[in-house]
C-alpha cells in the first residue's frame, strides 16, 4: 500500500489518514449539535479570565 | 560566511512585515477585546476554525516538526504511528471525551490553570501547589525544546552561528510572550495556523515531487535500507520498515553488543506512546478547552482540527523520512569549494566519556554565488570520487549520497567539534530541496509554531509559580497588590532563562524531541489518573489523588536518574556511584532504553484506584459542586451574535 511493503507502517500511513478523516465526519455529523446555554458559571470564569489577563498586560 | 550575505533584504522584510502583521492584529484584538474570554462573557461563540487553530497551533510547536521530523528522518516512518495518536488521542478522544467534561467542571469550580482545576476538584492546596510546581521546573525542558526547533532552522537556512540564532529566536518570541502573547487573541492564532497550513501543505508536495512521487518515494527509501549504518544493530530495518521487535537478548549475540530490540522500544515507548498519550495532560492545552461556549464548537473545531494534525506531524513525519531519499539519491550540490579538510566527526555524545567519533573530510561548498542563490553547505566527502565533479568554471558539482543524519553535520560550539544533528536534518532538507524564497515561508511557519506554543507554555509556567504555587503558600494578595502579577512575570523571565541555557548546552542528537518526550511522559504519568478520574469518577478519594500524582512523579524521577540510560547518563549519578555504566539496569537488555511512562502510568493509574477503595468518600456537597450543573444566566448573546 502507498509502495510501502512493511504491514505495520502502511497501517500507520492509512490510519493517519482515517483517523483525520473519522474527525472530520464526526464534526460533520455533529455539527449543530451540542450547543449549550452560558450560565452563571460560565460568566463568573470568563469574567475572572478577563481579570487576570488585563492584570498580565 | 558573512551574516549580512545569508540573509536577503527581501527576507528581512517579509519577516518584519510578519511581525507587524502579528502585532497589528494583537493590537486590534486588544482594541476591540476579541479574546476567547471577552466572547464568553458576551455569550458569543468562537468561529470552530478559529478554536481548532488556536488549540491546533498551541499543540504543534517547531519541535513536532523540526525535532520529530528529524527523528523520522533518523528512525523512518514508523513514526506516523505517534501523528496516529496525535490525531485520534489529541483530538479526537481530547475533543469529544475530555473537552466537553473539563469545560463544564473547570468553568463550576471557577479555575483557570490545570493545577487549579486539579487542586478544586479534590479540594487541596497542597495538590495545586504540587502540580504547579512540577509544571514549573519541568514546563522549561518543553519550551527549550520549542526555542531549539526554530534556532536549528535559523541556524542552517541563513548560515548563522547557533548562539546568535538562539538569541534571536529567543528574543523575537520573548517579546511576543511578553507584549500580547499571554492574551491568546484569537486573530493571531488563526494567522498563525493558517500560515503553518500553508507552509507544511508546500513543504509535503514539493517532498513527494523531488522523490519522484508518493509510491516512488516510498520505494526508493526502502530500498535504502543498508545506509541505516550503525541503527542496524540496535534493530532498525529500513526507513520504510518497523524496527525488530522483542524482548532480551538473542543466544547468538556477541558479547558487548546491544540488544537488537533497543530501537523498537525507544521508538514506540518513548517517542510514540510518551507524546501521543501525554498530550492528553498537557497543562497548557486542558486550559484551551475551558475557553470554548459549548460541546458544539468542540465537534465544529474537531473538522478542522484533524485535518490540521495530519498536515502538521504527518508532514513533518513523513519529510523527514524522505528526505533521506532525497540527499542520498537526488541532491546535488554546485558551488565555490571554499575548504576540504579532515575533521573528528562526533557521532554519538557519551556523557561522562570521550565522545564516540568518526573522521570525515569535510567539504565546505560557498553556493550562495550565482547562479543558483543558496547558503553555504558543509558536508561530509561522498565516498565514491565519481561524485565530485569540477564544472568548467571551477566550481565543484557533489552529489552527496548521504543518509539524512550524515548529511546533518553541524559545528557545536559548546564541544568545540563538529557533529552529526538530527535536530538540524529538516532545516538542511528544506535548505537544500526547497526553493530558495520557501524558506522564508518556511521561518513564518516555525515563528508560527513556535510563538503560539510559547506564549501558552510560558503564561502556563508563570501562573503555575505565580497563582497555583506561591498564593496556596502564602495566602491571596491583598487588594490592590501586584505581588501575583510580579510572580507570574518573574516566573516567566526564569523560565525563558532556563530553557535558553538548556538550548545552548543541551544542542546535539535529538535532544528536542527528547525534552518533549520527557516533559509529556511526566506529565501523563503525573496527572493523567489523577485528571481523567477527577472528571469521570465522584469516587476518586483526595489521598488517592495525592499518592498517584506522588508515585507517578517519583517513579518518572527515579527512573530519569537511575535507569534510563540517556537521561542518567546526562545526570550521571549513577556513573558517579559505579564509575562505569550510566543505568543500574545497564547489564539488562532492553531495560535501560524502555521510557518512564510504561512503569510509572501503570503505577500512577493503579494507586488512584486502590487508595480511593481504602479511603473515606468524598464530601458528598463538594461532589455537587464539582459535577452538578450551575444556574441558568446570561445567555441571551449567545443566540444571537455570531462571529
Amino acid at each position: 500500500m502507498f509502495g510501502i511493503e512493511d504491514t505495520y507502517v502502511s497501517l500507520a500511513y492509512l490510519l493517519c489518514i482515517l483517523s483525520a478523516l473519522l474527525c472530520v465526519i464526526y464534526g460533520a455529523i455533529n455539527w449543530n449539535r451540542g450547543d449549550e446555554p452560558v450560565d452563571s458559571a460560565d460568566v463568573r470564569w470568563a469574567t475572572r479570565q478577563q481579570q487576570e489577563t488585563t492584570e498580565e498586560l | 560566511m558573512h551574516l549580512a550575505q545569508s540573509i536577503s533584504p527581501l527576507e528581512v522584510v517579509l519577516t518584519l512585515l510578519y511581525l507587524a502583521a502579528v502585532a497589528f492584529l494583537g493590537w486590534l484584538g486588544y482594541q476591540r477585546t476579541k479574546t476567547t474570554a471577552d466572547y464568553l462573557v458576551a455569550g458569543r461563540k468562537v468561529h470552530p476554525f478559529i478554536m481548532s487553530m488556536s488549540y491546533g497551533a498551541t499543540f504543534i510547536s517547531t519541535s513536532a516538526i523540526v525535532g520529530f521530523g528529524g527523528v523520522a528522518a533518523l528512525f523512518g516512518m514508523s513514526l506516523l504511528w505517534l501523528t496516529f495518536l496525535n490525531i485520534f488521542v489529541g483530538i479526537f478522544i481530547a475533543f469529544v471525551v475530555l473537552g466537553g467534561r473539563t469545560r463544564r467542571m473547570g468553568h463550576r469550580l471557577d479555575a483557570h490553570t490545570f493545577a487549579e482545576l486539579l487542586g478544586r476538584r479534590f479540594d487541596s492546596r497542597f495538590i495545586q501547589a504540587m502540580a504547579g510546581l512540577i509544571i514549573f521546573l519541568f514546563m522549561p525542558l518543553y519550551a527549550a525544546a520549542v526555542l531549539m526547533g526554530g534556532t536549528e532552522f535559523l541556524a542552517t537556512a541563513f548560515s548563522m552561528p547557533y548562539v546568535v540564532a538562539l538569541l534571536v529566536f529567543g528574543i523575537i518570541t520573548a517579546i511576543y510572550v511578553f507584549f500580547g502573547g499571554l492574551k491568546g487573541v484569537l486573530y493571531t492564532d488563526a494567522l498563525q495556523g493558517t500560515i503553518m497550513v500553508v507552509g507544511m501543505l508546500f513543504l509535503l508536495i514539493w517532498a513527494y515531487v523531488s522523490v519522484g512521487g508518493v509510491a516512488e518515494g516510498h520505494k526508493e527509501l526502502a530500498s535504502m535500507s543498508d545506509q541505516v549504518g550503525a541503527m542496524k544493530a540496535i534493530g532498525h530495518r529500513g526507513y520504510t520498515a518497523t524496527p525488530t521487535f522483542g524482548w532480551g537478548r538473542p543466544a547468538d549475540l556477541k558479547p558487548g553488543m546491544p540488544s537488537p530490540y533497543d530501537m523498537w522500544w525507544i521508538v514506540f515507548t518513548t517517542i510514540v506512546l510518551g507524546v501521543g498519550i501525554g498530550v492528553l495532560a498537557q497543562p497548557q492545552l486542558v486550559l484551551r478547552f475551558l475557553t470554548v461556549k459549548s460541546g458544539r464548537e468542540l465537534n465544529r473545531a474537531l473538522a478542522i482540527g484533524g485535518p490540521f494534525i495530519l498536515l502538521m506531524t504527518g508532514v513533518a513525519f513523513t519529510v523527514g523520512a524522505l528526505s533521506n531519499a532525497y540527499f542520498f539519491k537526488h541532491e546535488v550540490v554546485r558551488g565555490q569549494l571554499v575548504s576540504e579538510m579532515p575533521a573528528d566527526v562526533i557521532i554519538k555524545k557519551v556523557p561522562g566519556k570521550a565522545n564516540q567519533t568518526a573522521q570525515y573530510t569535510l567539504m565546505h561548498i560557498d553556493t550562495d554565488s550565482p547562479p543558483d542563490g543558496k547558503a553555504d553547505v558543509d558536508l561530509i566527502r561522498p565516498a565514491d570520487p565519481a561524485d565530485v565533479r569540477v564544472l568548467d568554471d571551477g566550481r565543484v558539482e557533489v552529489r552527496s549520497r548521504a543518509s539524512s543524519i550524515r548529511r546533518a553535520v553541524v559545528f557545536d560550539q559548546v564541544e568545540g567539534a563538529w557533529m552529526l544533528n538530527a535536530d538540524s536534518i529538516i532545516p538542511t532538507f528544506v535548505t537544500s530541496a526547497m526553493p530558495r524564497w520557501f524558506k522564508i515561508i518556511f521561518l513564518l511557519t516555525l515563528l508560527s509554531a513556535a510563538m503560539s506554543t510559547m506564549s501558552s507554555q510560558y503564561h502556563t509556567l508563570g501562573s503555575a509559580i505565580g497563582r497555583d504555587v506561591i498564593e496556596p503558600i502564602m495566602g491571596s494578595p491583598p487588594p490592590g497588590s501586584n505581588r501575583t502579577i510580579y510572580t507570574v512575570r518573574v516566573g516567566i523571565i526564569i523560565g525563558l532563562i532556563m530553557a535558553t541555557l538548556i538550548g545552548y548546552y543541551g544542542r546535539g542528537e535529538y535532544i528536542i524531541p527528547r525534552a518533549t518526550a520527557i516533559f509529556f511522559g511526566l506529565c501523563a504519568s503525573t496527572f493523567l489518573p489523577t485528571f481523567v478520574g477527577g472528571l469521570f469518577f465522584r469516587r476518586i478519594t483526595r489521598p488517592a489523588a495525592i499518592t498517584s500524582m506522588l508515585v507517578g512523579f517519583i517513579v518518572t524521577a527515579l527512573w530519569l536518574v537511575f535507569v534510563k540510560d540517556a537521561e542518567a547518563g546526562s545526570i550521571g549519578l549513577v556513573r558517579w556511584f559505579t564509575g562505569g555504566a550510566n543505568s543500574i539496569l545497564a547489564g539488562y537488555d532492553n531495560w535501560p532504553v524502555l521510557d518512564p511512562l510504561l512503569i510509572a502510568l501503570p503505577l500512577s493509574t493503579l494507586t488512584v484506584i486502590v487508595v480511593s477503595i481504602f479511603t473515606r468518600a468524598p464530601d458528598p456537597l463538594h461532589l455537587e459542586k464539582c459535577f452538578a450543573a450551575s444556574a441558568p444566566g446570561q445567555s441571551a448573546g449567545a443566540a444571537t451574535s455570531v462571529h
